[in-house]
């Protein structure tokens, strides 16, 4: 199920080709500075819950609270505002011992009550029930069994079911972040790939440079990224597994490559080549046997393409008609037609999990901003009130966005919800952090 | 960019007139260059053999105009386009002569786009700014192999800051020769 790494740190160096610059591929990944995730505007009709401290059943100290996680995560959304455990008028960890009429003295809709049960050596089960107040009635109860260093990654997947049954959306706490952080200036300068909870916590290097790393893409099934690196002093085009760490050049022909993204079958990547040319097209490449297929001609910037979820189309950013905007094209090749029309700007498509928006930097009146664009009629919703947002990607529930912003200088993310009603900023220890990419759920 | 320039033939005057203070005086505006001041027993000693060093000396001026030119080694764009303004047009072309002259040095170009916008469409504009250098050296009779090139688009700015003058100074194109 879940696996938090504990090995130890394998750092596989820059080879002879590159004396001056250093480069390290992290098998184990290395911890990092965790990123801190703030709402800075939730909704008024925040639903009011109890997630009551769960009973330990073993012995010594807990090894984990699982309801301080379950309460935060539930926090974090911005749809649940969870009572604080010392205003409980009482703390019951068992159906049975729930009364209905404590919690609607102190106006909570929804209470939460759980055990932490030692099984084996190693071995754990959260029980836990989720209780209807006002209708006196269990809306859920389930057990989910971990081991020690499962039980993190197991109270997310409990905050995921209670999210689901309270929402009807899947959670997305269980789910994990790409993004790229730098530090310093060149020629000292620090460029790392990290993936972190998405809760920001567990933050882990995948790939350390000193020259820029841009572009992280999820492979469908979440166990790869894809990603450019300019280690060589040239831009290529990787994919890494992230459970060993190995990976392989898959593109590193003369001029760009770039905006790599992975087709829903995972058997292909959508790139961006430029080639002795210079003229930037749209290119896919097939992962099994390296054959590459031209989607695009002609002089414009074609780039940062994103396939459609039944795999038939691929989105992509043209300036073909003079400036950036979003075209579709079959994924096998033939005529693009023209998505985005509002402004004057608008690029790097990213579809959402139901495939009825699309996410862009669009330029509102001189700032760059994230909205959605609908694909059938072109309208357009700005989300963002920043002056350089970019680089959105949808959360696998595609309720939220999590891209790109500044905060004074710093580059910072933040999240909006697609409604444009929450607003999350993730705020972080030094340095600048951009190109998030959401991933998708975690198979079990 | 001019005050490069400036500072870069001023520097070669201050290197030249180094060399034998007898070439400063001979190009005649400065005070040493009026007879009967004190300082003018350099001055008689210019007037011998100093000649042939005065005539040295605008040969290597020649040379210097040449010099400042490449010595200029950024072009900068204007907002999401790749054209090369007149100014750096002559400078791309002294830099094209130099390199037609000398076929094994070799000259790597760097493209580079301001913050704004997405990452992957600089990307692009880097890439279109650098083949626009590249086809101007091209037709000054540089031969392709000698010029490499890479976009970093916006990952690596010249200056820092989010406003009109970081963001003109950001949009450009590096020569960079190799040592």
């Amino acid at each position: 199920m879940l696996t938090v790494k504990t090995g130890k740190l394998k750092m596989t160096g820059a080879k002879a080709w590159s004396r001056a610059l250093w480069l390290c591929i992290l098998a184990a990944p290395i911890a990092v500075a965790e990123l801190r995730i703030e709402i800075s505007q939730g909704i008024d009709q925040a639903v009011p819950i109890a997630v009551v401290p769960f009973a330990w059943e073993g012995s010594g100290a807990a090894p984990f609270d699982v309801a301080g996680l379950v309460s935060s995560d539930l926090a974090r959304s911005g749809r649940f505002r969870p009572l604080a455990p010392e205003s409980m008028l009482a703390q019951p960890t068992r159906g049975r011992d729930v009364d209905f009429g404590d919690w609607r003295i102190m106006g909570v809709e929804v209470v939460i009550v759980g055990r932490l049960i030692a099984t084996a050596p190693d071995s754990y089960t959260i029980q836990f029930q989720v209780f209807d107040v006002f209708r006196g009635e269990q809306l859920l109860g389930y057990r989910q069994p971990a081991t020690r260093a499962q039980l993190r990654g197991a109270s997310h997947l409990v905050a995921d079911m209670i999210y689901q049954e309270l929402t009807g959306v899947p959670g997305i706490f269980s789910t994990r972040i790409a993004y790229i952080t730098v530090n310093g200036q060149p020629p000292r300068q620090t460029n790392r790939l990290v993936v972190a909870d998405a809760d920001g916590a567990n933050a882990r290097t995948l790939v350390e440079s000193d020259e820029p790393l841009m572009s992280p893409a999820w492979s469908p099934d979440g166990r790869k990224i894809a990603y450019v690196s300019f280690e060589h002093k040239h831009a290529s085009i990787y994919v890494q597994t992230l459970r060993s760490g190995t990976r392989q050049r898959v593109s590193s022909r003369p001029g760009v490559n770039g905006a790599p993204a992975w087709s829903p079958d995972g058997r292909f990547l959508a790139l961006t080549l430029s080639k002795a040319d210079g003229n930037l097209d749209i290119y896919t490449l097939n992962l099994s046997n390296q054959v590459l297929k031209r989607l695009t001609e002609g002089a414009s910037i074609d780039t940062e393409p994103d396939w459609s979820n039944d795999g038939k189309h691929i989105y992509f950013t043209s300036d073909r008609a003079g400036r950036p905007q979003v075209y579709r094209l079959p994924a096998t090749g033939g005529r693009a037609e023209r998505v985005s029309f509002e402004g004057p700007y608008n690029a790097r498509p990213r579809i959402s999990p139901d495939g009825e928006a699309i996410a862009v930097v669009h330029n509102d009146r001189g700032n760059y901003r994230i909205a959605v664009v609908d694909p059938e009629h072109g309208y357009t919703q700005v989300l963002t009130e920043g002056a350089l947002d970019e680089s959105p990607s949808f959360a696998p529930n595609g309720e939220t966005l999590i891209y790109a912003t500044r905060h004074g200088e710093r580059g910072v993310l933040a999240t909006v919800t697609t409604d444009g009603r929450i607003h999350q900023r993730i705020s972080s220890v030094d340095g600048d952090v951009r190109e998030p990419a959401w991933s998708p759920y975690r198979r079990h | 960019m001019v005050g490069t320039k400036i500072v870069g033939i001023a520097a070669l005057l201050i290197i030249l007139a180094g060399c034998g203070g007898t070439a400063g005086t001979a190009v005649g505006d400065g005070p040493g260059a009026a007879p009967g001041v004190a300082g003018g027993a350099s001055a008689s000693g210019l007037d011998d053999g100093g000649f042939a060093a005065g005539g040295a000396f605008e040969e290597d001026y020649g040379q210097t105009a040449g010099g400042a030119a490449l010595d200029n080694r950024v072009i900068y764009f204007g907002y999401d386009d790749a054209d090369v303004d007149a100014a750096s047009l002559e400078m791309l072309e002294a830099h094209g002569a130099y390199l037609a002259e000398n076929v094994g040095t070799a000259v790597r170009l760097e493209g580079h786009a301001d913050e704004r916008g997405s990452r992957e469409y600089n990307i692009g504009l880097g890439e279109r700014r650098v083949q626009a250098v590249r086809q101007i050296l091209l037709l000054q009779g540089v031969t392709g192999t000698q010029i490499s090139s890479v976009s970093y688009g916006e990952e690596r700015p010249a200056v820092l800051g989010s406003d009109e003058e970081a963001w003109s100074l950001n949009r450009r194109v590096e020569l960079i020769y190799a040592d």
